[in-house]
């Protein structure tokens, strides 16, 4: 399953959100969002969610047009976990997983053991079965989080769309959340903040200003010239010792 | 603890609901009717009801027989039809507005479904030629736009200030459709009118008819329908509106049916007894303290405890006061507003 963006643009109030975004995503690839704060990432995924309309060009699924597509079509095959999804209601983990069983159910097809199964193996997923009766506001942030990933794979769909993850949690969380999402072999849209997290995608794209200025393997697009010009950081490659893996140490321009 | 308790009890009693659920709708009415200022017993009640309905034929006093039929039992009808429709009304709200405050007395709807039931009786808009319940129709879902798009527009949403919002912009609605609603008595209506009109703006059920009954029973049955159909599409506003999207639920259309089927019930039950606060606030927190947030179960036990509040509500307000029938108005907001300042108080200690 396919995702593409064709020369997408959004513009709000005249100022332009995003410009002329092409992006393809491939199937079983995990494709980082970087760029700083305000250049457009989020509201890119809730394009790519089909939840907000383009204003020029489209976003198409193997070739159809997600806004001609009925919105239960589109949550069957792409999900996507939002920052500060929170809820004040007292309900329990499972029942907030139970949710992403949403697109599958109607007034002829209620709700079934195929279901349960289907909650059960995305708690399992997680490795949140043991706090399935627990209620939600108990939970911690990691748990949160991956409560959130757990209901998006109740989805069942093809395609995850991630919006920074790893924010808010403990750095053993932010490890696990990210191992978890490269285990799960879904095509996916991740947004991060963290540049050495991202070095672990399989290509990275940088928006700045909602323009799409580079994208590809990680070790061409995190190069000195482009952080310098995006992030205004100067970055430094260490290699550690210990087995070789390079990282990057950041300083501003002065 | 004390809510899994609830919960518990609220199995048990879950048992066999196609029992208990006709149960409780036939008998809170009877119940209702049988209760006042002089007690009826049930069987009158029950002899009163067979002979009007079939013939029956059973030697009663007539006087009772009039009590019953052509007073109390319309009476008890209304009132529980308006107390469901009032209390899935404040559920509906609470949950696409992701509000615990969200109702339809608060967020100012009764209020501009009185304006607008009002412009029609005693401006005359629609020459005579449009019903009291659309004029309040028209007033609700102004009053809705309104206060939403006011709440929008100062930053409203579901963080906590954007909750207080909310509450604010319907306080500024309420007050606007109010003032409103004065003007055009003080403007149109004679002395009298206006006593008349004052009483019913207090939320009374003294001039309820059998011909209300009808309009009343349709639009908690269309109101609860819709509510009950949507069951799972409102379970996924749990995260707010743009997760319901991205689970597939058509938040515009499913928004826009559930907002005019319960702003019709909140009019529909504004023209006929008045404003009635308190009951779409309160019934649902009650309703989720027994059953939880599944709205499987939240919008049927809501709708059977807003009817059952309602019908009680309506004989204290008769036998409350010896010789006088209060405001049944009063009434709620003596019960509500305690219920009110507990849930502020409790929704500050949640997370």
């Amino acid at each position: 399953m396919t995702l593409q963006a064709h020369d997408i643009g959004l513009r709000v109030r005249r100022r332009s959100l995003l410009d002329g975004i092409d992006l393809t995503l491939a199937p079983a690839e995990i494709l980082g969002l970087i760029g700083p704060n305000g250049s457009g990432k989020s509201t890119l995924l809730r394009l790519l969610a089909g939840l907000v309309r383009p204003d020029s060009g489209q976003v198409t699924l193997d070739g159809r047009r997600l806004d001609q597509m009925p919105r239960r079509q589109i949550a069957r095959r792409i999900a996507l976990v939002a920052q500060n999804a929170e809820t004040a209601d007292r309900i329990t983990v499972r029942d907030a997983v139970r949710l992403g069983r949403t697109p599958w159910l109607d007034a002829l097809r209620p709700w079934s053991d195929a279901d349960e199964a289907h909650v059960a193996r995305a708690l399992a997923r997680v490795d949140l079965a043991h706090l399935g009766d627990r209620d939600w506001s108990t939970l911690s942030g990691g748990e949160r989080q991956r409560a959130h990933i757990a209901r998006a794979l109740a989805q069942n769909p093809q395609i995850l769309l991630l919006d920074e993850p790893t924010n808010h949690l403990d750095i053993r969380h932010q490890l696990e959340v990210l191992d978890l999402v490269a285990d799960l072999g879904l095509s996916t849209v991740i947004a991060l903040h963290d540049l050495n997290q991202a070095m672990r995608c399989d290509r990275l794209a940088v928006l700045q200003h909602g323009v799409l200025t580079a994208i590809g393997p990680p070790e061409e697009v995190l190069r000195a010239d482009i952080l310098a010009r995006v992030f205004g950081v100067q970055a430094t490659v260490l290699i550690d010792s210990h087995d070789g893996s390079r990282l990057m140490r950041f300083q501003p321009i002065g | 603890m004390t809510a899994d308790v609830g919960v518990h009890a609220a199995r048990r009693l879950r048992a066999p609901p196609w029992l208990w659920v006709p149960l409780l709708i036939v008998a809170a009415p009877l119940l209702g009717a049988a209760m006042g200022e002089t007690p009826i017993p049930l069987s009158t009640v029950w002899q009163a009801l067979a002979n009007q309905i079939l013939g029956a034929g059973y030697a009663l006093d007539p006087i009772d027989q009039g009590i019953i039929w052509s007073y109390r039992l319309p009476r008890a009808l209304v009132a529980g039809a308006c107390g469901a429709g009032l209390a899935i009304s404040g559920l509906v709200l609470q949950t696409l507005l992701r509000n615990a405050l969200a109702d339809p007395y608060l967020l100012g709807i009764s209020a501009g479904a009185s304006t607008g039931a009002v412009l029609v009786v005693i401006a005359g808009l629609g020459g005579g030629l449009v019903p009291m319940s659309a004029g309040a129709l028209l007033g609700a879902l102004a009053a809705f736009g309104l206060v939403v798009g006011l709440a929008r527009l100062s930053g409203g949403g579901t963080s906590a200030r954007g909750a207080a919002q909310i509450v604010l912009a319907g306080i500024a609605g309420s007050q606007l459709f109010n003032a409103l609603t004065s003007f055009i008595i003080a403007r149109s209506a004679n002395a009298e009118q206006a006593r008349g009109i004052m009483f019913w703006l207090l939320g009374n059920l003294s001039g309820v008819r059998w011909e209300d009954v009808g309009l009343a029973l349709t639009a908690v049955v269309i109101a609860v329908g819709t509510a009950f159909w949507h069951v799972r599409a409102l379970d996924a506003f749990t995260f707010g509106t743009q997760s319901a999207a991205s689970l597939g639920v058509p938040v515009g259309r499913v928004q826009a049916a559930l907002v005019l089927a319960t702003a019709a019930a909140t009019a529909v039950m504004v023209s006929i007894t008045g404003a009635i606060g308190f009951v779409g606030l309160v019934v649902p927190h009650a309703a989720r303290f027994l059953v939880g947030s599944r709205h499987a179960r939240l919008v049927p036990v809501t709708a059977l405890i807003g009817m059952v509040f309602l019908i009680v509500a309506d004989v204290v307000a008769r036998i409350l006061v010896p010789g006088q029938t209060l405001p049944i108005g009063v009434v709620t907001a003596l019960i509500g507003a305690p219920a009110f300042a507990v849930i502020l108080v409790r929704a500050r200690c949640a997370p």
